[in-house]
């Protein structure tokens, strides 16, 4: 691998570090730092299940970072991690609540207004959400499965000896579902601006799975958490104990618990699909805080017993968190991305051009859209997204979802196919008729990600996405995850002026 | 996965030997009111001392006992969280055993005359000051397994400490209104004062387990 590719990775193995010295807290902390659990094997669990839950479910959060915006230069997503991570270091040196999510994702938006992307904001607002959503989810669980174990507790009457081990066997599986979760949801944060710019290509292991390159970039995260968490994360470990109100070992565990249930929920593809086969509204897979979710879970416990222990100052600065921590990041991220730009000759984004080109145009007519008014910029060609969407604004009004589907359609990708690119776990990975279908179109270029799709599902359903509906959203999530490697494996790109 | 099994099995075992130490209270509080009983009809003499031979082997039996609960609280760091109230507690109920062979050891020793008519409230002194020893170990034992319990079990003690408290007084009055000679009055009441100090200490137990209680609630 190219030794530079290794160079420009090194600032989110940096972000991942400084995850695993602060976010492993949140899951062992309580455990630690009243001496229930041995560091060592807190250290252990922790790094072994960050690992598991980054590799197996780490895809899922991932997908809606990607969608915030796609950082396409490997030196973009280098100074995107980089700022993320100096801002966690920096606020976290100055004793500032600070949540690694929030910074990645004020990062990508200094990254999309430096290289002039659109940030969704659908996505946007989908992740802002979550992180109000986050805690108060967190202080749900929590206070019903607090007062569930009290009466379980009351019930069983424990010899408090007794109790005492079975509470640190508890706080240890409980760490351990707290670290996949971790691993799972947070993995995204750490890697996620890497992915589409990931030099890993999948590798078949033994015929009986496939080892993807997103997989092998969240490892290499991982490892990074996991040393993070083995150097660093002891001294936070015994500092994070009883910071917002005191605990006991068993309310511990339930906020363990609680925190752990939170992130799994924001993560987890299993549950998405489960919840969408049955026809029932999905929960968006997004990074949340950790910190937050422990914080969600202890102001929960603590309302539950009256609200007296609980210093609401803490509280007061999480919320402060939410709106500086990615102001500062996406601000860091921005200026960080000028000077690599300008002093160290990188190129930070690659240039994403806008045309309405008469078979664009058509494109837009076929749908309706209000392509009249359009005629004026036809032909005209833009080098950012924003200046596109200035240029449309200006000559029509159009609705979100318009404007979407006309940056979509004018959005120029240049692919072409040629078979060979394809390994055989991508074949399998795939489906041998959709293969089938790609090798007809061998030889064949395209200006359009939609002229691709298009010459795709024109002769067969299976590269068709379905109609918008709940149930189906696994089925189109699917297929778009296979247009989008297809995009990726053919593209053409140009190079850079 | 067997180092937990360990740590279940190594659990079980300090929970024996915890039920084990307050059964060795139960027993010296039992031994001494048999004790009293025995002075009050022969006074030293065999019986008695074999009494006081028993007390001695129950204190040092509980002195054993929590010394191994104790070392191995710290050795497995067990409990974190509230081991120095138990570790306290052991300390204060082992003290209930030294108090009560310490009594056997001053009855044999001194052999204060106590006339007839003071014996049956000394007999009912001593059986308040053992119900209450009673009740503040039941409360110990609330307090591992049960601690919604051990408000219960404090309040009796608490009414036994209170009436030992009046039974007391009512013997000090009776000593210091008769015509006993001084020097036996001084004595009588020294051992009056030495009985009813067992259910003073109960009672101590009693206020700190209410903290502790307090502590292992949150």
């Amino acid at each position: 691998m190219d030794i530079v590719i290794l160079l420009f990775l090194t600032s989110g193995l940096f972000l991942g570090w400084s995850l695993g010295a602060n976010d492993a807290a949140n899951v062992f902390g309580t455990a630690v730092g009243t001496r229930m659990v041995q560091f060592t094997t807190a250290a252990i669990v922790c790094s072994i299940f960050v690992i598991l839950g980054a590799v197996i479910s780490g895809a899922g959060a991932a997908h809606t970072l990607g969608k915030l915006g796609s950082v396409n230069a490997l030196a973009g997503s280098f100074v995107a991690a980089f700022s993320a991570a100096l801002t966690v270091y920096w606020m976290t040196r100055a004793s500032l609540p600070v949540s690694t999510s929030q910074a990645i994702v004020g990062a990508i938006i200094g990254w999309n207004l430096f290289s002039g992307s659109i940030t969704d904001s659908n996505a946007l607002f989908k992740i802002l959400g979550t992180w109000v959503a986050c805690p108060l989810l967190a202080g749900l669980i929590a206070a019903p499965l607090y007062k569930l174990t009290q009466r379980i507790l009351k019930w069983a009457q424990f010899h408090l000896l007794r109790l005492d081990a079975y509470t640190r066997a508890a706080l240890i599986f409980a760490g351990a579902f707290g670290s996949y979760s971790l691993g799972a949801n947070n993995i995204a944060n750490v890697m996620g601006v890497f992915l589409p710019v990931s030099p890993f290509t999948d590798f078949d292991l033994g015929g009986f799975a496939t080892f993807t390159g997103a997989q092998q970039l969240f490892l290499i995260g991982a490892i990074a958490i996991g040393v993070g968490v083995f150097t660093y994360s002891k001294r936070v470990m015994l500092t994070v104990g009883d910071g917002l109100m005191p605990l006991s070992p068993v309310a511990a565990w339930v906020v363990v618990i609680a925190h752990s249930i939170v992130l799994f929920l924001f993560a987890s593809e299993g549950l998405e699909n489960l919840l969408a086969n049955a026809g029932l509204p999905t929960i968006p897979l997004v990074p949340v805080s950790s910190s937050q979710a422990v914080v969600g879970a202890v102001v929960g416990i603590g309302i539950l017993k009256g609200g007296k222990n609980i210093d609401w100052k803490i509280l007061g600065n999480i919320s402060a968190g939410w709106v500086t921590t990615p102001i500062i990041s996406a601000v860091v991220c921005f200026v960080a991305l000028f000077f690599v730009q300008n002093v160290f000759n990188q190129q930070v984004f690659r240039e994403v051009s806008y045309s309405l080109t008469p078979t664009a145009m058509e494109r837009v007519v076929e749908m309706g859209l209000p392509a009249e008014d359009l005629k004026v910029i036809e032909g005209k060609t833009y080098n950012n997204a924003s200046a596109f969407r200035a240029a449309v604004l200006e000559q029509t009004l159009l609705s979100k979802s318009q404007e979407t589907k006309v940056l979509y359609y004018a959005e120029i990708f240049h692919t072409k196919i040629t078979p060979n690119k394809l390994t055989k776990s991508d074949r399998e990975w795939l489906g041998e008729e959709r293969v089938k279908i790609l090798d007809s179109l061998s030889g064949k270029s395209f200006a359009y990600k939609w002229q691709l799709s298009d010459a795709l599902s024109r002769d067969s359903d299976q590269w068709k996405l379905l109609e918008q509906t709940t149930v189906n959203k696994v089925y189109n999530k699917q297929i778009n995850s296979r247009l989008d490697f297809v995009y990726r494996t053919f593209s053409v790109i140009e190079r850079p002026r | 996965m067997s180092k937990s099994l360990a740590l279940f099995r190594k659990t079980r075992i300090l929970e024996n030997q915890i039920d084990e130490f307050l059964d060795c209270i139960t027993k010296s509080g039992l031994i001494f009111q048999g004790a009293i009983k025995t002075y009050l009809a022969n006074g030293v003499c065999d019986d008695f001392d074999a009494s006081t031979k028993q007390a001695n082997e129950i204190e040092t039996r509980g002195d054993d006992l929590r010394r191994t609960i104790e070392a191995q609280l710290y050795e497995q760091t067990l409990i974190p969280d509230l081991r120095a109230d138990v570790l306290r507690l052991l300390e204060d109920l082992d003290n209930l055993i030294n108090i009560t062979q310490a009594n056997c050891y001053r009855f044999a020793v001194e052999a204060p005359e106590i006339p007839e008519e003071y014996h049956a409230e000394f007999l009912h002194l001593t059986e308040t000051v053992v119900a209450c020893v009673d009740a503040v170990v039941m409360s110990s034992r609330a307090f591992f397994r049960n601690i919604e319990a051990v408000r219960d079990h404090n309040s009796k003690v608490m009414f036994y400490e209170t009436e030992a408290d009046k039974i007391s007084s009512k013997l000090k009055v009776m000593a210091f209104s008769s015509d006993l000679p001084k020097v036996e009055k001084i004595h009588l009441r020294y051992f009056i004062e030495r009985i009813d100090e067992l259910a003073n200490e109960a009672e101590d137990i009693a206020d700190a387990l209410a903290i502790y209680t307090i502590k292992r609630s949150i």
